[in-house]
C-alpha cells in the first residue's frame, strides 16, 4: 500500500505543530529576555534564571510539589496496578460496576467538584489541610489515571503466556512475577509517569486541599500570573519544559528498545 | 518397524490415558460431549476435526486449564481432578507458541526446569541437550523477536520437551508454518517421539498432518469423537460420510440396497444405468435401505472408449473440467443427473498421445472393492 | 492443601479490596458529603456551615435538609446564564478542535509509516509540559500590544492593536490549544487502522474525492470522532484555570462559578449545589463516553 501525503495533509501538518510549539518556544525565547517587559525584546540576559533560584518561596513550593509528586504516584502505581488486574483478571464480583464507575468518574469530572468533594471530606473528618491532603488527593485522582493505563496492556496480553509458565510448572503467583510484571511493566512506568506529571500539573485539586503549611508550584504560579506577566515564571516553566523534554526522549529511547523485543509477542 | 506398534489392539495393554465419560459445558454449550478415549504409551496420537469440535477443549483439559464438568481423567495410576496444571507431568507447545518475548532462547528453555529446582549445571546441561536436539546452538541468546517462525516453533518444542514430561501435548503444533517446512518439520516431529519415546497428542485441523504423522487419529465432531483408527483404517474405512468427506477427497453416490449377490451388495442408484456392485461384505445392510457409496478420486479409472461388456460399476458423463497439478491431473466429470466427479490419474509419463480433452464423452469406472458403503 | 488454598484466596482477595476501599473513602465518600453539604444552611464559622447531621437524630437530619441552595440556584439567574454560557463554549470549542484536529490527525494517519510515532509522540509532547504553563505562555502572545499583534502589524496585516485577551475569543484559543491533543489522538487511531483500498474502491467506482471523503472516510472515523468530542466537551464544560486567565471577568464559566463562590463568598453549601447542578449537567454525556469507551474496548481482539 502506497500512502502518499498532498500538499493539504504537509500543510495542516506544518500548521498543526506550529500551533501547538510555537507559543512554547515563544515562553522560552522570552525566558532570555533582559527586559522585565515579557513581550518587549529588550536583549539576551539569564538574570530571571538566577532571581528564580533566589527566590526562596518559589524554591520551597516546588520541593514540595515534588515530593508529593513523587510519594502520590508510587502510591497510585500500586493501586491503579491492582484495580486494573481486579478489573481484567476477576471476571464479575460483587460491586465491580461501582468500582467500574469509581475508576472513570474522577478521570471524566470536573477538577474543581472533585478538589470541592475532598476538601469537604477532609474537613469533615477534621484532618489538617496540607501536604498529606494534597498527596491523598493526588493518589485517588492518578491512580484512576494507571488503572486504564495499565487495564488496556492487560487487555491485549495473550494470556497463553501465562498458561505456558504453569504448564512448565510455576505457581500462579511466580507466573505473575515472571511472565505477567516483567511484560506490563512498561505500562506501569508509563502510568507511574503519568502520575507523575499529572500531581505535579495540578492547580485545582491541589488549590482546594492546600494549607497555611504546603503550597505547591502551580498555586504559586498561578497566583503570580494573576498578577501579571513574570519573566520569573517564563524562567521556571522554560526549566520544566527542557526537564520533561529530556524526560520523554529518554523514555522514547527506552520504550524503543523494549518495544522491539514486545512487538512480536502477538506471534 | 513402527507399524508393529499396536498396543490398542492388545486387550492386555494398560492406557496411560483415560478418559472416561467426559463431558465439558461452557455456559450451555456442550464443547465435549460424553466422550471416552483411550491413549497408549509412546503413542503418536492425532486429534482430528474442524474448528469448534471440541479437540482443543480436550487438549486442554489434559493441560489443566480446563476442568471437565462430569467424568475423570487419568494419567497412569492417577486421577487428574484437581491437579493444576503447574502439578502435572504434562507439558503443552501452545498454538501461539507462547515465546517469553523478554527472556532468550535458552532462558525459555530453562524455564520449566527452574521451576523444579533443578541445580545450575543440570539445566543448563538439558538446554544444551534440548537445544542440539532441535539445531538451535547458534541462537540460543536471541530473544524470540529476532527467530523466523520455523525456529520459534522449535524453541517452542525444546522448551516443553526440556521437562520430559510423560506426556506432551502439541496444539497445532505446524500451523503457522509455510507448506515446505512443515512437510520436513511433520518428519522432525516423528523422529523426536521415536527417539525419546514419549507420549504426543497433537491437535490439528489438517488431515494430511495427522495422516502424516499419527499412530492413531481420533476424528471429532461437535464434542463427539466420530471415529478412532489408524490413519489407514480412516481413510480407506471411514465409519460415516462426514470422515469420507473431511478425511481426503471423495465421490458420494446415494442410491437403495437391492440386496447380496455373491457376497457383493447390489445398489440401485439414479447416477448409473446398471446398479452398482460393491464388496464391503462388513456391512449390514436391509433390502431397499437408503446409502451413500463413497468412492475415493484416485480409484476411479477415466476412459475414452467404452468398457468391455459385463464391467461392473460403469458411469457416464462429460469432461467438465481438466485441473493439470503435475503429478496429477483431476478431471471433473459430469454426469447426466448432474453430480459432478473427481476423478485422478498419476500422471506417469511425460507425454500422452491424444489426451482427454474437455466436452469429451468418456466413461468412469471403478472396482467393487474400490468403494465403501455408508449407511445413511 | 486447604489451609494454602485459604490463603492464597484472601491474598486474592485483597487486589481488589485494597484499590475498592480507597476509592469508597476518598471517592465515594467525599462525593456524599458535598451532596449532604449542598443540602445545608450556610453559617459564619469554621467550617463555613451547619452540619444538618447528627447520628443521634436521623429523623431530625431528614427533616432539616433543605433544598433552599438548589432554590437559589434557580431563583438567581446567574447560575443559569453561567450553565448556558458553559454549555455554549465547551460546544462551541469542541466543534473548532474537531475542525483543527481532523487535518492534523488525517495528516498524520497518511504520513509514511516510520514516521508516525514521531507524530504522535510530537503530539502528546505538550500534554506532559504544564497545563498551566502552556496557558500562560497565550497571555503574551494575545495580549494587546502582545506578540500576536506586534506580528501582525509587523507584516502589515492589522494597523489597530487587537484586544483578544479577556475575551471569549481568547478562552477557544486557549481550550482548542490546550485540548488539542485530545481530540487529535482518539481521530488518528481510528483513521491510522482505515484500509486505504477502501478509498480506491469508492473511487475506482466513480465516486469523487470529497464524496468519497463524507461517505467513507468520515462514516469509518466516526468512533474517534464521539471519543475525541466527548473527551474535550466533558473537561470543557467544567473548565476553570483556561476561563480565569484568558476570559476576563465577563466570561461565565459554571466551574469558575463554583470557584468564586467557595474562595470568595466561602458560601460551601452554595459552591456544593452547584458542584451537584454541574455534575448533572455532565451525567449524559459522561455516560455517553463510558458507553462508547466499553464498546471501544470490547471491539479490540
Amino acid at each position: 500500500m502506497n500512502r502518499r501525503l498532498s500538499l493539504f495533509n504537509v500543510t495542516s501538518l506544518v500548521l498543526g505543530f506550529a500551533f501547538l510549539y510555537l507559543p512554547i518556544l515563544l515562553l522560552v525565547i522570552y525566558s532570555f529576555n533582559a527586559s522585565r517587559l515579557v513581550t518587549v525584546w529588550g536583549g539576551f540576559s539569564t538574570q530571571w534564571y538566577g532571581a528564580l533560584f533566589r527566590n526562596q518561596a518559589l524554591m520551597e513550593a516546588a520541593w514540595v510539589t515534588l515530593r508529593i509528586a513523587l510519594l502520590s504516584a508510587t502510591i497510585a502505581t500500586v493501586l491503579g496496578t491492582l484495580a486494573a488486574l481486579a478489573l481484567t483478571r476477576y471476571g464479575r464480583f460483587p460491586g465491580r460496576t461501582l468500582f467500574t464507575g469509581m475508576v472513570y468518574a474522577p478521570m471524566v469530572m470536573p477538577e474543581v467538584i472533585t478538589g470541592l468533594s475532598l476538601l469537604l471530606f477532609f474537613v469533615a473528618i477534621d484532618l489538617d489541610r496540607g501536604f498529606w491532603t494534597i498527596t491523598l488527593a493526588h493518589t485517588t485522582l492518578t491512580m484512576c489515571f494507571v488503572t486504564v493505563v495499565v487495564q488496556s496492556r492487560l487487555m491485549t496480553f495473550d494470556r497463553s503466556l501465562e498458561e505456558a509458565a504453569m504448564d512448565l510448572g510455576a505457581p500462579p503467583l511466580r507466573t505473575f512475577f515472571t511472565v505477567t510484571l516483567p511484560l506490563i511493566a512498561p505500562s506501569i512506568v508509563a502510568g507511574f509517569l503519568l502520575a507523575f506529571t499529572l500531581s505535579m500539573d495540578d492547580l485545582v485539586i491541589a488549590s482546594f486541599n492546600a494549607g497555611p503549611g504546603a503550597t505547591t508550584l502551580p498555586i504559586k504560579i498561578y497566583s503570580q500570573v494573576r498578577l501579571g506577566l513574570s519573566p520569573e515564571v517564563n524562567a521556571a516553566s522554560a526549566i520544566l519544559i527542557g526537564i520533561v523534554t529530556l524526560g520523554v526522549i529518554a523514555a522514547t529511547l527506552i520504550s524503543k528498545r523494549s518495544a522491539l523485543r514486545s512487538s512480536k509477542e502477538a506471534h | 518397524m513402527r507399524r508393529a506398534f499396536a498396543p490398542w489392539s492388545d486387550p492386555a495393554a494398560k492406557p496411560l490415558i483415560r478418559f472416561e465419560n467426559v463431558t465439558k459445558r461452557f455456559g450451555d454449550a456442550v464443547a465435549v460431549d460424553h466422550l471416552s478415549l483411550n491413549i497408549f504409551e509412546k503413542e503418536f496420537f492425532c486429534l482430528l476435526g474442524p474448528s469448534g469440535c471440541g479437540k482443543t477443549t480436550l487438549m486442554r483439559m489434559l493441560a489443566g486449564f480446563e476442568t471437565p464438568s462430569e467424568g475423570a481423567i487419568t494419567l497412569g495410576n492417577q486421577n487428574l481432578a484437581g491437579v493444576p496444571p503447574y502439578r502435572r507431568p504434562v507439558n503443552m507447545m501452545f498454538q501461539s507458541y507462547a515465546l517469553f518475548p523478554h527472556m532468550s532462547v535458552e532462558k525459555n528453555i530453562a524455564f520449566g526446569l527452574k521451576q523444579d529446582g533443578l541445580p545450575k549445571d543440570q539445566i543448563a546441561d538439558r538446554v544444551g541437550e534440548m537445544l542440539r536436539l532441535v539445531q538451535l546452538e547458534k541462537l540460543a541468546r536471541r530473544y524470540p523477536s529476532q527467530l523466523s517462525g520455523g525456529q520459534r516453533q522449535r524453541v517452542a518444542l525444546a522448551r516443553a520437551l526440556a521437562k520430559k514430561p510423560k506426556l506432551l501435548l502439541l496444539d497445532e503444533p505446524l500451523g503457522a508454518l509455510d507448506k515446505k517446512l512443515r512437510e520436513e518439520t511433520q518428519f522432525e516431529l516423528m523422529d523426536i517421539q521415536h527417539e525419546l519415546g514419549m507420549t504426543f497428542v497433537v491437535v490439528t485441523h489438517d488431515q494430511e498432518e495427522a495422516m502424516t504423522m499419527a499412530d492413531r487419529i481420533a476424528v471429532m465432531d461437535h464434542g463427539r469423537i466420530v471415529q478412532v483408527a489408524t490413519p489407514g483404517e480412516i481413510y480407506e474405512q471411514p465409519k460415516t460420510r462426514f470422515i469420507a468427506e473431511f478425511v481426503g477427497d471423495v465421490n458420494i453416490l446415494e442410491g437403495h440396497v437391492q440386496g447380496l449377490e455373491n457376497g457383493l451388495w447390489r445398489v440401485k442408484t439414479p447416477s448409473a444405468a446398471e446398479p452398482l456392485t460393491i464388496d464391503d461384505p462388513d456391512e449390514v445392510l436391509n433390502s431397499g435401505q437408503a446409502v451413500a457409496i463413497a468412492v475415493r478420486p484416485e480409484k476411479m479409472v477415466i476412459q475414452r472408449d467404452p468398457p468391455p461388456p459385463g464391467t461392473r460399476n460403469v458411469l457416464t458423463g462429460e469432461v467438465w473440467d481438466i485441473g493439470y497439478l503435475g503429478d496429477w491431473t483431476v478431471y471433473r466429470v459430469k454426469l447426466a443427473t448432474g453430480e459432478i466427479l473427481r476423478v485422478t490419474r498419476a500422471n506417469a509419463s511425460r507425454f500422452v498421445e491424444n489426451p482427454i480433452d474437455w466436452d469429451e464423452q468418456v466413461f468412469v469406472t471403478f472396482a467393487p472393492d474400490a468403494a465403501v458403503i455408508l449407511a445413511e | 492443601m486447604v489451609e494454602r488454598s485459604l490463603t492464597r484466596c484472601l491474598a486474592a482477595g485483597l487486589v481488589p479490596l485494597v484499590p475498592f476501599l480507597w476509592l469508597c473513602v476518598l471517592f465515594l465518600v467525599p462525593f456524599l458529603i458535598v451532596l449532604k453539604i449542598s443540602l445545608s444552611d450556610p453559617a459564619v464559622a469554621q467550617p463555613p456551615y451547619t452540619p444538618v447531621f447528627d447520628w443521634s437524630d436521623i429523623a431530625g437530619f431528614f427533616s432539616q435538609l433543605d433544598f433552599e441552595n438548589f432554590g437559589l440556584l434557580v431563583e438567581d439567574d446567574l447560575y443559569f446564564r453561567a450553565v448556558l454560557s458553559s454549555v455554549r463554549i465547551a460546544a462551541v470549542s469542541t466543534l473548532l478542535l474537531l475542525l483543527v484536529g481532523f487535518p492534523i490527525a488525517y495528516g498524520m494517519a497518511r504520513a509514511p509509516e516510520r514516521h508516525r510515532s514521531l507524530l504522535v509522540a510530537l503530539v502528546i509532547l505538550p500534554f506532559w509540559t504544564s497545563f498551566l504553563i502552556r496557558i500562560y505562555a497565550w497571555i503574551a502572545i494575545l495580549k494587546p500590544e502582545g506578540l500576536l499583534t506586534q506580528a501582525l502589524m509587523g507584516i502589515g496585516l492589522i494597523s489597530e492593536p487587537l484586544d483578544i485577551l479577556n475575551t471569549e475569543t481568547a478562552v477557544y484559543v486557549g481550550i482548542v490549544y490546550a485540548y488539542l491533543p485530545f481530540m487529535v489522538l482518539p481521530l488518528y487511531a481510528t483513521l491510522e487502522k482505515m484500509d486505504d483500498t477502501l478509498l480506491e474502491a469508492a473511487l475506482d467506482l466513480g465516486s469523487t474525492p470529497w464524496r468519497s471523503f463524507w461517505t467513507i472516510t468520515v462514516p469509518l472515523a466516526m468512533p474517534g470522532i464521539v471519543a475525541g468530542s466527548l473527551l474535550c466537551f466533558i473537561p470543557a464544560v467544567g473548565e476553570f484555570v483556561i476561563p480565569d486567565l484568558l476570559g476576563g471577568s465577563e466570561t461565565l464559566m459554571i466551574g469558575r462559578q463554583l470557584w468564586s463562590e467557595f474562595f470568595s463568598n466561602r458560601d460551601w453549601p452554595l459552591a456544593s449545589a452547584v458542584a451537584i447542578l454541574l455534575l448533572l449537567l455532565l451525567v449524559v454525556p459522561i455516560v455517553i463516553y463510558r458507553d462508547v469507551e466499553a464498546r471501544r474496548v470490547e471491539a479490540r481482539p
